[in-house]
């Protein structure tokens, strides 16, 4: 295990295209005054280091994080808490729930660990397949960091120190209608719980307390969904009614809470392939993450507070 | 086969139509020709050793892959034409050929594309077309092998004394448009339709066959830690490095 570790480290820590040249290390300070002839520069002459997943830090600073950095912080108004239980330096799975339709919650996540982290961590998150088969979303989902929800992915991120994001919810829970919010869905078969315990990485329970309200699905078109192959296609007061108004999200408040860390370094490597441990540490992620949407939304003065 | 023969090593699985005057006589040449190849060493008691040269395409390429290939990573999404198809069928002869003979060390090498100045390929003749058009809305990881690395990697596989079957490729990834601009050139972004339709047109040289097209829209990485650990091979070139002594190449002439 030990040996896999190593490699998996060396494999996504080498990475950079020119070997020889110093890796670009840019932190969040940094990306506030990115000079944009240098990054022109590096995009014309395709000298930008890339790790194996395709995680592009140079474009995730330069254009997709400071895209998303108004939402963070005057749309959304994000008060992220607990950010002390994400380690500085080694690997963790942050298992949130998931809600508002389009995947903003996962968004500004990354950015909370980004920004407001002392470490500046990387979100590294596991997507759906649906993410990987659709052009431009394919695209800044690699150059963002992120991959595919298997096994494999998981535990090579977990292995090389990275933090990982996990949404065990997938589309049950994005795609809820807005009557039956903040009430959890099912985990799934508790795959993240596996590579967490394979890879001896702390689960960090996180709840995300306003993504329900961006978007608030009154009915889904699911014939409409089938035609165009989506998991389902949302109505809402504004969608598809006003058009591309319609897709601008409410701007509810948002909390985000990074739970005390459930530790699995304890727990032998081959108790991942026993169901019952994995049920029963799913189950404590679960009601960890209730538990904190509870408290979230009592200290939330009102939606929009 | 002559007498005395210990080792073989059959690098004979062509790539591309045009090498051999058509796809018939590429399937004869890939698929035929292993089967004879192997018949030929099951009736040599004094081989010992068969290093098959392979390719990475035999794993497909999809949106449902995993970041990386290991060298037990069940394909998702099968090759279903081409060179890739054939390699399938390729392996599967050998590993035929292997239950028949357990006394033969056999060694397939599944290399990421091999380029350098010396290498005329499909994937070359790609990156050399005055407008490069990549799939809209994707920008793959690829890999490459440099020609210096893949005979140094038939080397070691022929004289170790590991069996089993290795990914061979350069350190690291290149997305489609950095080596695009590595070559000093524009990616022009083409709906995949289009592509297809620069198939039919055929006579660029480059490869835009459905299997190309595929690679060329969710590329493929290896983890090549298993030719590292049992073989003791790594690339002299990453895969940057590789790309770039043939950019170089191909830019000064």
């Amino acid at each position: 295990m030990a040996e896999s570790i190593s490699q998996a480290s060396r494999r996504v820590g080498n990475t950079g295209p020119q070997p020889e040249a110093p890796r670009v290390v840019i932190s969040a300070e940094a990306s506030e005054g990115t000079d944009p002839r240098a990054f022109l520069h590096d995009r014309v002459t395709g000298d930008y280091p890339i790790d194996d997943f395709g995680f592009d830090p140079e474009f995730t600073e330069s254009v997709l994080l400071p895209l998303m950095r108004p939402f963070y912080r005057n749309w959304f108004r994000v008060e992220a808490s607990g950010l002390e239980h994400v380690p500085a330096d080694s690997g963790a799975l942050v298992v949130a729930n998931h809600s508002g339709t389009l995947a903003f919650d996962a968004i500004m996540t990354q950015v909370a660990l980004k920004d407001d982290h002392p470490a500046h961590r990387n979100l590294r998150m596991l997507a759906a397949n649906l993410v990987f088969e659709t052009p431009v979303i394919a695209d800044l989902a690699r150059k963002a960091g992120h991959t595919l929800a298997c096994h494999a992915d998981a535990e090579r991120l977990l292995a090389a120190g990275e933090v990982v994001g996990v949404w065990p919810e997938g589309f049950k829970g994005i795609g809820k209608p807005f009557r039956e919010r903040y009430r959890l869905q099912r985990f799934g078969r508790g795959g993240f719980v596996a590579a967490a315990i394979r890879t001896g990485a702390p689960i960090i329970p996180t709840a995300i307390v306003g993504a329900e309200e961006i978007y608030p699905m009154i009915a889904n078109a699911s014939p409409l969904a089938r035609v165009l192959g989506l998991p389902y296609f949302p109505i809402t007061p504004t969608f598809p009614a006003l058009g591309p108004l319609g897709l601008i999200p409410l701007p509810s408040k948002w909390m985000i809470h990074f739970g005390t860390p459930i530790s699995t370094s304890e727990i032998p490597a081959d108790a991942a392939d026993d169901p019952m441990v994995l049920f029963d540490i799913t189950d404590q992620v679960r009601e960890s993450i209730s538990a904190s949407i509870a408290r979230l939304l009592a200290i939330r003065e009102s939606v929009f507070g | 086969m002559a007498s005395g023969v210990d080792t073989v090593i059959h690098m004979g699985v062509i790539s591309t139509p045009r090498q051999a005057g058509g796809r018939m006589e590429m399937k004869d040449i890939n698929v035929i020709g292993t089967m004879q190849l192997l018949a030929a060493c099951q009736r040599t008691p004094s081989v010992r050793s068969l290093v098959v040269k392979s390719t990475s395409m035999v794993y497909g390429s999809g949106p449902k892959d995993p970041a990386m290939f290991t060298e037990d990573t069940e394909p998702r999404h099968q090759p279903v034409s081409g060179w890739a198809k054939d390699s399938v069928e390729v392996e599967a002869y050998v590993r035929g050929f292997g239950r028949r003979r357990p006394d033969v060390r056999i060694v397939t090498l599944r290399f990421a594309n091999i380029i350098g100045p010396g290498m005329r390929t499909g994937m070359t003749a790609y990156f050399r077309l005055p407008v490069v058009p990549t799939v809209a809305g994707f920008d793959p990881r690829l890999q490459f092998t440099h020609e210096d690395d893949s005979l140094a990697a038939v080397r070691v596989a022929a004289v170790s004394e590991h069996a089993g079957t290795f990914n061979i490729a350069g350190d690291g990834v290149i997305t489609v448009t950095q080596a695009i601009r590595h070559m000093g050139k524009l990616p022009v972004p083409t709906p995949r339709l289009a592509l297809d339709a620069l198939r039919q047109v055929g006579s660029i040289g480059a490869d835009f066959s459905s299997e190309q097209i595929r690679f060329l829209t969710y590329g493929r990485v290896l983890d090549t830690s298993a030719a590292r650990d049992t073989l003791g091979f790594t690339c002299e070139y990453s895969t940057v490095q590789a790309f770039d002594d043939f950019a170089r190449w191909a830019r000064s002439g």
